[in-house]
């Protein structure tokens, strides 16, 4: 790799964060790395307001009467953590945050191939989410994030147009930055970076913006069924004007199904930059890694109806969905197998972003080994609507997605902002984070096979000590997530200078200067040789 | 203080799930084990020992791949094809099955038998006979989930779905809704008892004096100004119902259907829609929010029991056999 190497002094060099001042030299931006770092505010302000939302349901079932908000509050409260959540965290968290600050730099490209199109993804994700704000302020929305008819069409008495029009719009933003992705990839790798050598991370951003651009116009369509239904009549969804409820779940599934691995492709492509970075070793199984990403975004469009197992469903559609969805967890697994290859005969060291690599596959592995369970056509029938279905997808997306955003949030923010955050205390709050969403979230799945539905209120009283548990481990969780908030923003002061390459990690992020100029590399780079190349480590640097 | 680790088992269809359940968690924890065994153990043996150290590059190995592709695949076959069976083996209601007809409603279950008996929130069923539920919701979609027998179907407007179960063990057991449903869902829960058969025979004869379920069906068929047209001897205005149920019906669009509940239920709401050949559309009304879906459910028990030549009233369900039925057989005529 080819570039001219800076000096690690931070103080006077002038990078994309000094260039200019002022807040309109952010709101008109159309560098990458400051739209990615708008978004890092903007997503991590719905993370927060989501998070006060769990923390809410999990203080309402410390106890089994339902005694603290009223039913119609508690249907609001998980309704608003699972729409802010998902729609506004989880679909853009790695995608438009690192996703945007990394994929140019990790292919020798100045920026994204439509820079004034990126910058108004981000617009129309915040109006989408002021929409969304808008609902909750004036009221709030019950209908659960997955707006099922025609309880949302009919029934509902709250803000659920207002509500749909906010994900609707910020679909638009989900779409706009998968297209970029997927032209930059195509057109803006530097010379020699060919599709072989391509960083698996964005091999994985790469697969996620196929599913942003094919799926999410699906469930635009589906919530402006819906928003018709509600406000005119028109019978689509609810049967007493002629509709079918089921059609609105095949829809929504359609893309919410694929949304799943909207949320997690980007996470694995984290996970696979912190295993080799970590191990000091290249990937094993390139190839598999970054084909079992394209694998599971075109067969993750197949398994949708395995959410639809007891709503009367033909038994050989079952048959289907169910086969499907075990095949889809090939590729997962492929994944894990080779990280784990990875790491053999490797110089592994335990900083920080790799701790959340490990936390990653561990979490991961129970959420995707407990999906198969879902997906077992008679197992699904007792365990669907639980709080198995609950354990299960928080192992997979915040088992799985958050703690490889923490990984890439410790990871990247050297180069992000040059400056180191503290270890110790990176390393104190990973294991808070790891101890205490398991503690969370694994009563959930005993929970669930006990019988506790999703979404109660008020719950049999004999489930009252697994929920305390939980509860008692969503605090230390919650704790987990407010101090890596607090260093982090002590770090943009205090840390200390971080230099280009902190971690001596490969990839050509990595040798611009920390943080980079506003066009990221002096010239452009000509790559010479494989992604990973760590035993090539000195002498093929400076070119 | 209660801390229930395992569900109570009130069926034998529950103790299979359970057993597949045993299973399923073994296999995840062996390859949980396996997987965080081997990390652990590269993570310690191959930690980093000095800075400078720089490990040799293993690019990959195609069998390797191979095998853990395939091996976790076959393993996963087996999951895929023990549900499939259980859920096979379960999805069609034997014909012996005492009937009782649901609606869920916010935010209640209401529940008829065909003596007529009625309850919200509560449902009896005798133990060693399969009990077949005919769901039917009056406004969103609910679940009707029993974690005891472990099994649950989603109640969709509009829809007729169905459930059975033939529990083995006398008790009271949870009954929840589990599909959202809106402000009280998590209030829409009740209690299922499974008694000695002797016990349900006293407890039905201890239900209610207006009439069977096809009684009260037939007063609604004559209240509604069914009779008008539905001649039970000769043809009408519209065509005889006599041998309706479970017979093949000729449509004006050529195509041929079994007359089921579904069908019923829609050309009592929707006459239109699968119109009988030889008859003209628009002649009869839709009832559609004229009747709710309980009235619905008695006027199908009232014309299947047309279909069998049995007089209304005759009981329907209790007096048959009680050989519980080791699997499903659909049944696609009367009996």
């Amino acid at each position: 790799m080819s570039t001219a190497i800076q000096e690690p002094e931070i103080k006077e060099t002038p990078n994309y964060l000094n260039a200019e001042y002022g807040w309109k030299s952010w709101l008109f931006t159309t560098d990458h790395k400051r739209i990615a770092v708008l978004y890092l505010i903007s997503i991590s302000v719905m993370f927060a307001l989501g998070g006060v939302f769990a923390m809410l349901i999990r203080l309402e079932l410390l106890t089994p009467q339902g005694d603290l908000v009223n039913s119609d509050t508690y249907n609001k409260f998980f309704t608003m953590h699972g729409v802010t959540m998902i729609f506004f965290f989880l679909i853009p968290s790695i995608p438009a945050t690192f996703g945007n600050f990394l994929v140019p730099m990790m292919i020798g490209a100045k920026d994204l191939a439509f820079p004034r199109i990126n910058l108004l993804s981000w617009y129309i994700y915040i109006v989408g989410a002021l929409f969304a704000l808008a609902a909750i302020v004036m009221g709030g929305v019950d209908t659960g994030w997955t707006f099922y008819t025609p309880f949302s069409t009919t029934y509902s008495n709250t803000f659920v147009i207002t509500a749909a029009v906010g994900v609707f719009i910020a679909g638009f933003s989900s779409i706009l930055t998968g297209l970029n992705f997927i032209v930059t990839v195509h057109k803006m790798r530097a010379p020699g970076m060919t599709w072989g050598r391509l960083p698996l991370f964005v091999w994985a951003n790469y697969a996620t913006a196929l599913i942003q651009v094919l799926g999410t116009p699906v469930v635009a369509i589906t919530l402006a069924l819906v928003g018709l239904e509600r406000a005119f009549h028109i019978g689509i969804f609810d049967p007493a004007i002629g509709g079918d409820p089921i059609l609105f779940q095949h829809m929504f599934w359609f893309y919410s199904h694929p949304a799943v691995y909207i949320m997690i492709l980007p996470g694995m492509g984290v996970i696979s930059e912190l295993v080799t970075c970590f191990s000091r070793k290249g990937i094993f199984g390139y190839s598999f890694i970054a084909g079992s990403s394209l694998g599971i975004a075109i067969i993750g469009f197949l398994v949708w109806g395995h959410h639809m197992f007891v709503t009367g469903m033909s038994m050989y559609a079952g048959l289907y969905f169910s086969f499907l969805t075990m095949i889809v967890a090939v590729p997962s697994a492929i994944k894990v197998f080779n990280w784990t290859a990875t790491m053999f005969r490797g110089s592994i060291s335990y900083e920080t972003p790799m701790l959340y690599a490990f936390g990653f596959i561990g979490l991961f592995t129970i959420g995707g080994l407990t999906g198969l369970f879902l997906g077992t056509l008679g197992m699904d029938v007792h365990l669907t609507d639980t709080y198995f279905v609950v354990a299960h997808f928080h192992y997979v997306m915040v088992g799985g997605m958050v703690v490889a955003y923490l990984g890439a949030m410790h990871f990247w923010w050297p180069k992000i902002t040059g400056r180191m955050y503290p270890e110790g205390w990176g390393k104190f709050s990973a294991l808070l984070v790891f101890a205490g969403f398991n503690l969370t979230f694994f009563p959930q799945f005993i929970l669930g096979y006990l019988g506790q539905p999703r979404r109660y209120h008020a719950y049999a009283p004999e489930f009252q000590v697994l929920n305390v548990m939980s509860t008692a481990g969503a605090s230390v969780l919650g704790l987990g997530f407010v101090i890596p908030l607090v260093y982090f923003l002590w770090s943009l002061r205090f840390g200390k200078a971080a230099g280009n390459n902190p971690w001596g990690a490969k990839g050509l992020e990595w040798t611009t200067q920390s943080p980079p100029t506003t066009f990221n590399f002096d010239e452009t780079p000509i790559v010479t040789e494989e992604a990973y190349e760590y035993a090539k480590h000195e002498e093929a640097h400076v070119g | 203080m209660q801390l229930p680790l395992w569900p109570e088992a009130a069926s034998a269809v529950a103790v299979d799930i359970d057993h597949l359940y045993i299973y399923l968690s073994l296999v995840s924890v062996v390859m949980s084990i396996l997987i965080f065994g081997v990390i652990f153990i590269f993570a310690v043996k191959y930690r980093r020992r000095s800075e400078s150290e720089i490990p040799q590059p293993i690019h990959g190995s195609l069998r390797l791949e191979i095998a853990w592709s395939i091996i976790p695949f076959l393993v996963m076959l087996t999951f895929f094809w023990w549900g499939a069976k259980i859920y096979f083996l379960n999805a069609v209601p034997p014909p012996n099955s005492l009937d009782v007809y649901v609606v869920g409603k916010q935010w209640m279950w209401k529940l008829q038998y065909p003596g007529g008996q009625r309850e919200i929130n509560e449902l009896h069923a005798p133990i060693g006979r399969p009990v077949k539920l005919t769901l039917a919701s009056e406004d969103v979609i609910h679940s009707f989930f029993i974690p005891a027998l472990r099994i649950k179907h989603d109640v969709v407007p509009g829809h007729y779905d169905t459930m059975w179960f033939t529990a083995d063990k006398p008790g009271r057991y949870h009954l929840f809704c589990a599909e959202y449903c809106g402000t009280e869902h998590s209030g829409m829960v009740g209690w299922v008892t499974i008694m000695e058969p002797k016990d349900y025979e006293n407890w039905l004869a201890g239900g209610g004096n207006s009439g069977t379920m096809a009684e009260q069906g037939e007063r609604l068929f004559e209240q509604l100004g069914c009779s008008g047209c539905h001649l039970l001897d000769r043809q009408g205005r519209g065509p005889t119902l006599r041998g309706l149920y479970g017979s093949r019906v000729q449509l004006t669009s050529g195509q041929s259907i079994q007359a089921d509940d579904a069908y019923i239920r829609e050309s009592i709401l929707n006459p239109n829609a699968k119109l009988t050949a030889g008859y003209k559309p628009n002649v009869m009304p839709s009832f559609q929010g004229q009747i709710s879906e309980e009235g619905i459910l008695q006027l199908v028990v009232y014309i299947k029991s047309l279909a069998t030549g049995n007089a209304p009233g005759a009981p329907q369900a209790t007096n048959q056999g009680a050989a519980p039925h080791p699997a499903a057989v659909r049944t696609v005529s009367a009996q």
